[in-house]
């Protein structure tokens, strides 16, 4: 089959846009085990087609190394935005989109399906092979639309009328810059991306710091949870951790959505039914969500999570419990690191000592999420204590292998 | 269905061939260039020989079409719930947000529904009427191209007030707050610079036109970071995701360690030079001297006081 930019599946892409886009370093041997070299070739030349300006290249012995690039500062929508505008379709499609639309162009127009498919024949019996249809083609696409939301369908007697759905639309600025603003930060902005398909001039004058964009490559899947969740259902998930490889199949209830803004993952935190626990699962992972009946239980889960809360300090939910504490000094002009600390204190608690110091305490499921917080503080802390002595060791060992990196020796100040 | 060819490049790109051919016929070149601006880098070709050769039949031999309006859709199902779901959103009232119609639709989401666990405590007040008020004001100038009057409180507590024409606004998820880009005049050319907006005051349009500030001569403020990244606790998967914003290429080298080289604006070396330190030991900076020598001092302290 000759190549083509659009693709049915948006499965496989998804895979290769977050490759070329967080790691980059992967050639096409890397690839090998999803599918063939022609595979590699064709999603690659796809995402050059789609993100062009932001691929780049570079040529190693294991061979070349195709990377996206991007400065998410520069402003402007999420450019992964656009692997969602690239779905294939059939002329038909196509051609039957813009005339029923056309013909139903007004909320006012109500037309029966027979009306509807003598006015397609109308404007298709200007082309010299004008395209024919069987009804149940218009049928179904009709379906599709009312599907969507965007046809609203009356019955009078035995037959069905069709009219465009209220544009709910308002005028002014407004609605763009918040289509704008959340469609960056909000879950599932791509569908914010959607709303400029009507044409009209908009100047955006978000840009965005601390901004990342692969939870983008996630939407579908997050949509089908959120879906779930608001009906209170529970969900088979079938997830594919990387690391292993392995596709595992778990029946759980989806509590909360977890969002990291220090690194853009995004998590289900779940009631997992076999092993009866809360446990995250990271949505960069998930494959496919079914939905399934109603847990009667839903809010009773929620709340237990809710409870939870304030132990977690990321997203683990394993362990036991490790009581945290460090003490951070800082000289009369630092008062910042004060504000700091409160600030990033999430379920923690800071007392102030004295006048130069202030003491962090936090008791978590698992002292060893809080590291990389901790290190923040590196040439300041000057006392720990970790409930759990073999992780207090490790802090410190730690500590002890970043001097031997940088070569300090025992005796230097 | 968020994958969905109605939200498509090659229907949005079809949908602006037919806003033009509604008016006026449309050339190939027309085509082509519409395609171009709306589609990916190969669909112009696609487009203008499915449009030409009738395979779409929208558009006639002489470049006029058969549809009589100028497409337009109303919204999704979906995307009434989005739209729904930030509504619940406090930042929302910044907006001038009134979509009627949404008052029966289920949100996608609510806020009970989302949590982001690492987003800083001391974020912009907006609920707060007189900042909601400020915000649309910047906005407003933004749009009117108009000079602002700007009073607020500086980072060391002094209050300072200037003007400035308004460039944009930037937010920082993290920090959860929004900062106003200005630039301001200095000498012949101009100065850009951001004013927190949970530190602004007041702030006044002035009235009179805004006399062009000339943006100042572009200059360089970025550095290049090289780290060596080595792969334990999974510390490659953190730190290529944690810098995945920056523009930046990763190499792997050999025994489970992998180069990454980030483009970063000095002007937020401090900032940088924490969460370099976060990843502990699993992250050695290479390059700049000046960086590593950062990290250096920053551990000798640490050292002497445990």
């Amino acid at each position: 089959m000759a190549w083509g930019e659009l693709i049915k599946n948006f499965e496989t892409i998804r895979g290769y846009v977050r490759d070329f886009y967080v790691y980059g370093f992967k050639s096409r041997g890397d690839f090998g085990g999803r599918g063939s070299a022609r595979s590699y070739d064709d999603e690659r030349r796809r995402i050059e087609s789609w993100l062009g300006e932001h691929i780049g290249s570079r040529q190693t012995p294991e061979g070349k190394n195709v990377f996206l690039s991007i400065d998410s500062r520069a402003g402007g929508h999420n450019p992964l935005f656009r692997a969602w505008g690239a779905r294939s379709f059939t002329d038909g499609d196509i051609t039957l989109h813009f005339i029923i639309f056309d013909i139903l162009w007004d909320e006012d127009t109500t037309l029966s399906f027979s009306e509807i498919t003598a006015r397609i024949d109308e404007y298709l019996a200007e082309f010299p092979e004008p395209m024919t249809w069987d009804a149940s083609t218009v049928r179904k696409k009709l379906a599709e639309y009312v599907r969507d939301g965007l046809l609203l369908t009356e019955r009078r007697g035995r037959e069905v009328f069709y009219r465009r759905a209220p544009s709910c639309r308002a005028g002014g600025d407004g609605i763009s810059d918040a289509a704008d603003f959340f469609s960056e930060v909000a879950p599932c902005g791509v569908i914010g991306s959607f709303l400029e398909k009507n044409g009209g001039e908009h100047e955006n004058i978000f840009t965005f710091k601390h901004h990342y964009y692969t939870s983008a490559l996630d939407s579908e899947i997050l949509c089908s949870i959120f879906d779930a969740m608001g009906e209170r259902r529970y969900v088979k998930i079938t997830s594919r951790p990387p690391r292993s490889g392995k596709k595992y199949v778990d029946t759980v209830t989806p509590l909360c959505i977890f969002i990291s803004v220090s690194n853009g993952r995004q998590y289900l935190m779940a009631y997992e039914h076999t092993k009866r626990r809360v446990f995250p699962y990271r949505l960069d992972n998930i494959i496919s969500v079914a939905k399934c009946e109603v847990d009667e239980r839903f809010d009773e889960r929620r709340e237990i999570l809710r409870r939870m809360m304030c132990h977690i300090w990321g997203v683990s939910t394993a362990g036991g419990s490790d009581k945290v504490s460090f003490t951070v000094r800082f000289g009369p002009d630092e008062e910042y690191i004060f504000r700091r600390l409160l600030r990033e204190r999430r379920c923690g608690t800071v007392t102030r000592v004295d006048e130069s110091h202030a003491k962090f305490e936090a008791e978590v499921y698992d002292a060893r999420e809080m590291f990389p917080f901790i290190r923040t503080f590196i040439c300041r802390i000057t006392e720990l204590s970790i409930s759990d002595k073999s992780k207090e060791t490790q802090f410190l060992r730690d500590i002890g292998e970043m001097c031997r990196i940088y070569g300090i020796e025992e005796a230097e100040e | 269905m968020i994958f969905s060819e109605i939200h498509g490049a090659y229907y949005r790109a079809v949908a602006e061939i037919l806003r033009a051919a509604v008016k006026a016929p449309v050339t190939p070149r027309d085509i082509r260039r519409i395609a171009r601006e709306t589609a990916f880098s190969e669909s112009a070709q696609t487009i203008e020989a499915a449009l030409l050769s009738h395979r779409w039949q929208l558009l006639r031999g002489d470049g006029t079409t058969p549809i009589r309006h100028e497409p337009t859709l109303p919204y999704t199902t979906l995307e009434k719930r989005w739209l729904k779901a930030i509504s619940l959103d406090p930042r929302i009232r910044l907006f001038d947000f009134d979509c009627p119609g949404l008052e029966e639709v289920k949100p996608l989401f609510t806020p009970e529904d989302i949590y982001v666990f690492d987003k800083y405590a001391d974020g912009d007040p907006y609920t707060d009427e007189g900042y909601i008020e400020r915000f649309r004001t910047i906005r407003k100038a933004i749009g009117e191209k108009k000079m602002l009057r700007l009073a607020l409180c500086s980072r060391e507590g002094r209050r300072v007030s200037y003007t400035a024409f308004p460039v944009g606004i930037e937010y920082s998820e993290k920090d959860d707050k929004f900062r106003l880009q200005t630039l301001r005049t200095r000498g012949a050319s101009g100065r850009y610079g951001y004013a927190n907006l949970g530190r602004i005051s007041s702030v006044d349009i002035i009235d009179a036109k805004s006399r062009n500030i000339e943006p100042p001569p572009s200059r360089d403020l970025t550095e290049t970071l090289t780290l060596e990244i080595t792969d334990g606790r999974r510390a490659l998967d953190r730190a290529l995701l944690h810098f995945a914003h920056f523009e930046k290429e990763a190499e792997r080298l050999d025994g489970g360690r992998y180069r990454l080289r980030l483009v970063y604006d000095k002007r937020d070396e401090t900032e940088l030079l924490i969460r370099v330190l976060s990843f502990g030991p699993f992250i050695k900076v290479t390059e700049p001297e000046s960086f590593v020598s950062l990290i250096r001092e920053r551990l000798i302290r640490q050292k002497n006081l445990l």
